[in-house]
């Protein structure tokens, strides 16, 4: 097995519930221990024995791939026992209530639990109920933690810095916890954020968190180093936000002619999945000289590991 | 009933623009047979046993024009007896009763029922409401005239909003014609749908979807406009934004309608929900401070008529939910009185003004003969100690909902005890 130090974990926070809790050297600490685990992943022998013993149960109630694979992944590498609830088949379909789930899985000792909701706020209900260490993978709008962290670690490996860069995220803000994370994130680390979306999927009193706010796509994306799109949720509309997605991506879309507004070597992030034509032109999505897409989702899984080390009780 | 004698009180009955030390007299039959400065040991038979309340204050039995109780359908959260052991600690001795029961109070067998369970089970006055319209639909409105005469006071269907125009201008016609009581709840459900708390920076960072405030103002000004074409008895249930104060206030320079506050929107804000507490979550929701001095200004210079409790208890299991699945309300009628004082005991409203919004000022509204203390009333009354500290514990609490907004709140001032009918129903 590959060895890797273990460090005496220094974290202010018993649960990782969202970017707002997180201290800049809390941040730090995990990205300097996600670094560590990118050789790892790259190399043959990806086994570690940290979580030998542990047992990490992924609670997801909202589908997900990407998420999801990562952090069982991330478990299986670092040897955790990990255990993925398929909801489809458990007792909350039949009516059992989030802390009925909560104290059941309680009973069975795991060291983690990470947790996918469609609830904002469910991370934290959660947390109050159980003793070990909750991993919040994406509470309703509210927070996304470690895709945020995964994205500050993307353009660190790729622009060597965060602070002073200029980051763009652009899209259906309104609906978007990916967003949110980032927003924390990346001003606690430095970034101008500029926020483009149509004024309907911008939420209230967003400038309040000390972005710059744009409805014109090519003013937002102006001397940017990093556009960040995100996905249209349409699962998640009520009722009509937008006319149509052919006029969503007409003005919102990412297209060459708009991203020309962005410094030459701007680089194109996605947090997945892709809707491709309607927030993104689908050739800008699979250039490698522009998109990091992928390294993102390769990152995640280290970015994953580090949290699960560091936040494992 | 032997007569009771009380001296030196302060005592506080806007009604009767009566502000000061004196004594009360509850005669045989539970009336008050004379009151003021010149009920003191001087003016009373050396032989009758009077008791020296001190300094301790005396004010009308409040009226609470916006109480859930759970008879019938949902006893299990409140029944009659509960809700009066509750009122009862709190100084309320008349409660105005919602009709979201199940089945609805919408029709004439459902209030035969209800005065019944009020009259058996209840030690407080129980003044009920009825929906305005069948089965809280929206649609068909029901029978005002005949639910009148069996002793209903006003109709409101109580968490919901009357959406359509053409509905809310006939059911102003009929309450024109007879003179019904319309108690709107304003919430315009398209701009609110699916809202859970005040639209802004708080709803925002916790991904909560937001009610604007200009969905209450928006059904505020829609009825205020038919309001000036078809005259009648209007009441808003309660407001919760500066939007709507400034519009109310205009409005009242040449219309005459009245205006209510849950206590709620006057001692809290948006803040206090803090990590997702579901007991706050409330409708109309908490707002910014800015709305909620709004609202105390609008106390202060009578835009705003009454405080209530929005009185809503809901189960344990209703509450420990996520936020967006938790019910909506809180338990509030005990603590209705000393949440109001602290608004006294903070300078920012009159005594006089916070006894008038709880007391007189409902009662004139409702045109029920309560919360005042002329003499030959019934003598429904509290005795305040407005000073004395305490704690509010849910596990204290006589409501069968522990659902308090206010959970390890410090209040000044307590109800110490209370009669209804001349009778003492609480006491400390």
């Amino acid at each position: 097995m590959a060895s890797i130090s273990n460090k005496a974990v220094k974290i202010s926070q018993k649960h990782l519930l969202g970017i707002q809790d997180l201290s800049i050297s809390d941040v730090n600490f995990i990205l300097s221990e996600a670094k560590q685990f990118i050789k790892l992943n790259r190399s043959k022998n990806k086994k570690l024995d940290t979580l030998r013993g542990k047992t990490q149960i992924n609670l997801f109630f909202e589908p997900s791939t990407r998420t999801q694979s990562s952090f069982e992944l991330a478990g299986k590498r670092l040897g955790a026992d990990v255990m993925s609830m398929n909801i489809v088949n458990s007792a909350i379909k039949k009516g059992e209530t989030l802390i009925d789930t909560a104290m059941t899985l309680n009973a069975m000792h795991p060291n983690l639990i990470v947790i996918r909701h469609q609830d904002s706020g469910a991370c934290n209900l959660l947390s109050q109920k159980v003793n070990c260490a909750v991993i919040n993978a994406g509470d309703g709008r509210r927070e996304h933690p470690t895709q945020a962290l995964l994205d500050a670690l993307t353009i660190i490996e790729k622009k060597g810095k965060i602070q002073g860069l200029r980051i763009a995220i652009c899209g259906d803000i309104l609906h978007s916890r990916v967003a949110r994370s980032n927003i924390y994130l990346l001003n606690m680390l430095g970034a101008e954020v500029n926020i483009v979306a149509p004024t309907n999927l911008m939420p209230k009193d967003l400038e309040k968190f000390g972005i710059n706010k744009f409805s014109d796509m090519k003013k937002g994306l102006k001397e940017c180093d990093i556009v960040m799109m995100l996905r249209l949720q349409n699962e998640r509309m009520n009722s009509s936000f937008l006319a149509s997605n052919r006029e969503y991506y007409e003005y919102y879309g990412l297209t060459p002619d708009k991203l020309d507004c962005a410094k030459s070597d701007a680089l194109i992030m996605h947090p997945g999945p892709m809707n491709r034509g309607i927030e993104i032109d689908t050739n800008l999505a699979d250039d490698i000289n522009k998109s990091v897409i992928q390294e993102q989702v390769e990152l995640g899984v280290a970015i994953r590991m580090a949290c699960l080390k560091i936040f494992c009780d | 009933m032997k007569k009771k004698y009380f001296l030196n009180a302060n005592i506080l009955d806007p009604g009767n623009s009566l502000d000061e030390v004196g004594g009360i007299i509850i005669n045989e039959n539970g009336k008050i047979e004379a009151i003021g400065k010149k009920v003191n040991e001087n003016n009373i038979p050396s032989r009758e046993k009077y008791i020296d309340l001190k300094g301790k204050y005396i004010f009308p039995g409040l009226v609470d024009m916006r109480v859930f109780v759970g008879e019938p359908g949902y006893e299990y959260k409140e029944n009659f007896r509960t809700l009066s052991n509750a009122a009862l600690s709190g100084g309320v001795t008349s409660a105005v009763t919602m009709p979201n029961t199940n089945p609805i109070i919408d029709n004439v067998s459902m209030v035969d029922f209800l005065k019944r369970r009020g009259r058996d089970k209840s030690k407080i006055n129980i003044f009920p409401t009825a929906s305005l319209t069948k089965n809280l639909e929206g649609s068909n409105m029901t029978e005002f005239g005949l639910l009148q005469k069996k002793g209903i006071v006003g109709f409101t269907d109580g968490i919901r909003t009357i959406q359509n125009t053409r509905v809310m201008a006939r059911i102003m016609n009929s309450a024109h014609d007879l003179s019904s009581l319309i108690i709107q709840h304003a919430e315009d459900f398209n701009l609110a749908e699916n809202g859970m708390m005040n639209d802004g920076i708080i709803s925002t960072k916790l991904g909560l979807q937001g009610i604007p405030d200009v969905a209450e103002k928006i059904i505020i000004e829609r009825d205020l406009s038919l309001l000036e074409e078809y005259k009648c008895r209007y009441h808003i249930s309660q407001i919760s934004c500066k939007k709507s104060v400034n519009l109310i206030k205009k409005k009242k320079e040449f219309l005459k309608f009245s205006c209510g506050v849950s206590i709620n929107n006057l001692s809290l804000n948006e803040n206090d929900i803090g990590n997702f507490r579901t007991f706050l979550k409330l409708s109309p929701p908490l707002r910014t401070e800015e709305d909620r001095l709004s609202m105390v200004e609008g106390l202060n210079n009578k835009t705003i008529d009454v405080i209530v409790s929005d009185h809503k208890p809901e189960d344990e299991e209703q509450k420990r939910l996520t936020f967006s699945k938790a019910a909506t309300g809180s338990s509030g009628i005990e603590t209705l009185l000393p949440l109001s004082l602290e608004l006294f005991h903070n300078g920012s409203v009159k005594l006089n003004t916070i006894i008038e919004a709880l007391t007189n000022s409902p009662a004139k509204i409702l045109k029920i003969n309560k919360g005042n203390l002329s003499i030959g009333n019934d003598a429904d009354f509290c005795i305040v100690d407005i000073y004395k500290p305490w704690i509010v514990k849910s596990e204290n609490m006589f409501s069968k909902s522990k659902n308090t907004s206010i959970e390890n709140k410090k209040l000044q001032g307590k109800v110490m005890n209370t009669f209804v009918n001349g009778e003492e129903l609480y006491k400390i």
